[in-house]
C-alpha cells in the first residue's frame, strides 16, 4: 500500500470517528458503506456544525459557507472529497 | 420546489389596495366586535372565519390557476398584520392556516392529489392546522417519536401532540412523523389527516394568558388515510424553505398589527388629552413619538426579511436556501419582534395610563398585553438563540 492510499485511509477512519462522536446517527456509522447517505441515517444540517468544527480540527482546514452544503456532508466519502479538496 | 416562483407575481388586474380595504372593514366590523369575548371565553374565532371564508380570504395564497387570490408573502404578511390590529387570536389562526396552504403550494403541486386539494381548499375554504412538536422531543421540530405504517394504499398513523392549534376546528391537519417505523428520529415527513379521517381525543386544556381564541389544547391524534396524502417533498426540506421563513414572517406580521392597535389607542388617548389643552402638546404626546420610532423599526424590520424571502423563492432554487444566513436573520427577526411587541404595548400602556390598565375601558390594552407576552414563548427565544449561536460557530458573514 502507497503512503497516500494510507493516508486517505487513515483521513476517512478519523472522518468516520467524528460523525460517530458528532453525527447524531441513529446507525453504527462503522457498519456503513461509504457512500450511505448520512441523512437517511439520521444526520441534521445543525449536526453537521460540530462534524464540521471537529474536521476543522483534526486537518487544520477550513470550511467556507458555500461548502456547508447536503452535498459536503451526504456520505462518508463526499466528506472525505470536502476535506482533501481544502486540505490542499 | 419546482412551484415556488409561482405566487410571486402579482395578478395583473387585481387591486389588492381594494383587498386590503375589504380585510379592514372585516376586522372592524367582526374580529374587533368579537375579540374580548373570543380572548374572555377562550373560544374559537367563529364569527372572524366565516367572515374570512366568505371573503375567500383561506385561499389567499393559492395560486389564480386553482381558483385562489395567488398573493404573494408580501401580501399575505399585510393582510395578516391588518387582521392583528383587531383581534391576535384571529390575526394567529389565519397566519397558521397560511402556513399549511404554503407548505401546499411550495412542495405539493406536483401531487395530482394535492393539486385536487388545493382546488377544494378554494372551493370549500377548508382551515388547516398542523401537529408538528410531540410528547417525547421536547419542542425540537426536527425529530418526531411517531411513525407512518403503510400497508399497500393505505397509511396509519397516532401521535400524542401537546399542541394543536384550533385542533378541535380544523377540517385538516398537517402531522410531521417519521417515514416509517423503522426510521431515525429525523427522517420526517409531513401528511395530511382530513376531518372524518381522523379522531382527536383531547390530552390537555388551552387556559393561557394570551391567544386564548387558538385553542391550542393538547390531542392525541389517530388517523387514516390514502398514501397520496403523504407530501412528496422531504419534511427537512419543506421546513428550511418554507415552514420556517413563512412561520416568523407571518407571526412578526400579526404581532405588528397588534401593537400597531396598541400605538393606535394610544394616538387616541394623547389626542383626547391635546384636545382638553389646545396649543400645548401633552407630555404623553413625547411617549408616543417615541413608541411610534420603535413600531416603525419593528415593521421594518419585518418587511426587510419578508422582502428578502420573496426574492429568494423568486429564484425558485432550493439550492437559494443553502448555508445558514437565512435561517439565521429569520430567527432573529422573530426573537427580536417577540420583544419589540412587549415593548411597545407597555410604553403604550403608559401613556394610556389607568385607561389603559383597565379592562372596562375603550383604551385597555390588556388583551394586547397578554398576546405580547406569549410571543416569545411560541417557540421559545431561548431555544432559538440557541440555534442560532450554534449556526453562528460556522457561518460567516458574505463580503
Amino acid at each position: 500500500m502507497s503512503d497516500i492510499e494510507t493516508k486517505l485511509l487513515n483521513d476517512v477512519q478519523a472522518i468516520r470517528e467524528i460523525v460517530a462522536q458528532q453525527g447524531r446517527l441513529s446507525v453504527d456509522v462503522f457498519e456503513l458503506d461509504t457512500t450511505s447517505d448520512l441523512y437517511s441515517a439520521g444526520l441534521t444540517s445543525l449536526a453537521t456544525v460540530g462534524i464540521m468544527l471537529a474536521l476543522e480540527d483534526r486537518f487544520n482546514i477550513e470550511f467556507p459557507e458555500s461548502m456547508l452544503s447536503r452535498k459536503t456532508f451526504n456520505s462518508i466519502a463526499s466528506i472525505s472529497g470536502a476535506v482533501s479538496q481544502l486540505a490542499t | 420546489m419546482k412551484t415556488l416562483e409561482l405566487n410571486t407575481a402579482i395578478d395583473i388586474g387585481f387591486d389588492f389596495d381594494e383587498l386590503l380595504r375589504q380585510v379592514h372593514a372585516v376586522g372592524k366590523t367582526v374580529l374587533a366586535v368579537h375579540a374580548a369575548e373570543v380572548d374572555r371565553d377562550a373560544r374559537f374565532p367563529k364569527e372572524a372565519f366565516a367572515a374570512l371564508r366568505h371573503t375567500k380570504l383561506l385561499s389567499a395564497y393559492v395560486p389564480t390557476e386553482f381558483g385562489g387570490m395567488g398573493l404573494n408573502i408580501v401580501q399575505i404578511g399585510q393582510v395578516c398584520e391588518a387582521l392583528g390590529q383587531y383581534c391576535g387570536s384571529s390575526a394567529m389562526i389565519y397566519a397558521m392556516h397560511c402556513i399549511q396552504v404554503a407548505c401546499v403550494v411550495h412542495h405539493a403541486q406536483d401531487s395530482s392529489y394535492y393539486r385536487n386539494y388545493l382546488w377544494e381548499l378554494v372551493a370549500d375554504q377548508r382551515l388547516m392546522a398542523s401537529a408538528t412538536t410531540e410528547i417525547g422531543t421536547g419542542g425540537d421540530l426536527r425529530s418526531s417519536v411517531c411513525a407512518i405504517e403503510v400497508s399497500g394504499r393505505e397509511f396509519k398513523l397516532t401521535k400524542k401532540a401537546p399542541v394543536i392549534s384550533y385542533g378541535g376546528t380544523a377540517d385538516d391537519i398537517f402531522v410531521t412523523c417519521r417515514r416509517s417505523p423503522e426510521s431515525p428520529a429525523s427522517d420526517q415527513v409531513q401528511v395530511l389527516v382530513r376531518r372524518g379521517e381522523f379522531t382527536a381525543e383531547p390530552l390537555s386544556t388551552w387556559d393561557t394568558m394570551g391567544f386564548r381564541g387558538t385553542c391550542s389544547s393538547g390531542f392525541t391524534l389517530t388517523a387514516a388515510g390514502d398514501v397520496a396524502q403523504i407530501m412528496p417533498t422531504p419534511f427537512d426540506e419543506i421546513l428550511t424553505q418554507t415552514m420556517h421563513p413563512y412561520s416568523h414572517i407571518v407571526w412578526c406580521s400579526l404581532w405588528t398589527g397588534i401593537a400597531a392597535d396598541a400605538v393606535n389607542l394610544a394616538r387616541s388617548f394623547v389626542r383626547a388629552e391635546a384636545r382638553k389643552t389646545p396649543g400645548e402638546t401633552p407630555i404623553s404626546a413625547i411617549r408616543l413619538a417615541e413608541v411610534d420610532r420603535v413600531l416603525q423599526e419593528m415593521r421594518h424590520n419585518v418587511q426587510s426579511l419578508t422582502r428578502e424571502y420573496h426574492e429568494l423563492l423568486k429564484q425558485n432554487d432550493p439550492e437559494a436556501f443553502r448555508g445558514f444566513g437565512f435561517s439565521i436573520r429569520t430567527n432573529n427577526l422573530k426573537v427580536t419582534c417577540s420583544q419589540r411587541i412587549v415593548e411597545i404595548v407597555g410604553q403604550a400602556l403608559l401613556i394610556c395610563g389607568i385607561s389603559g390598565y383597565r379592562n372596562d375601558s375603550k383604551f385597555s390594552l390588556a388583551r394586547h398585553l397578554r398576546d405580547a407576552y406569549g410571543a416569545a414563548l411560541m417557540v421559545n427565544n431561548d431555544r432559538i438563540t440557541k440555534l442560532n449561536a450554534t449556526m453562528l460557530m460556522v457561518h460567516k458573514e458574505a463580503f
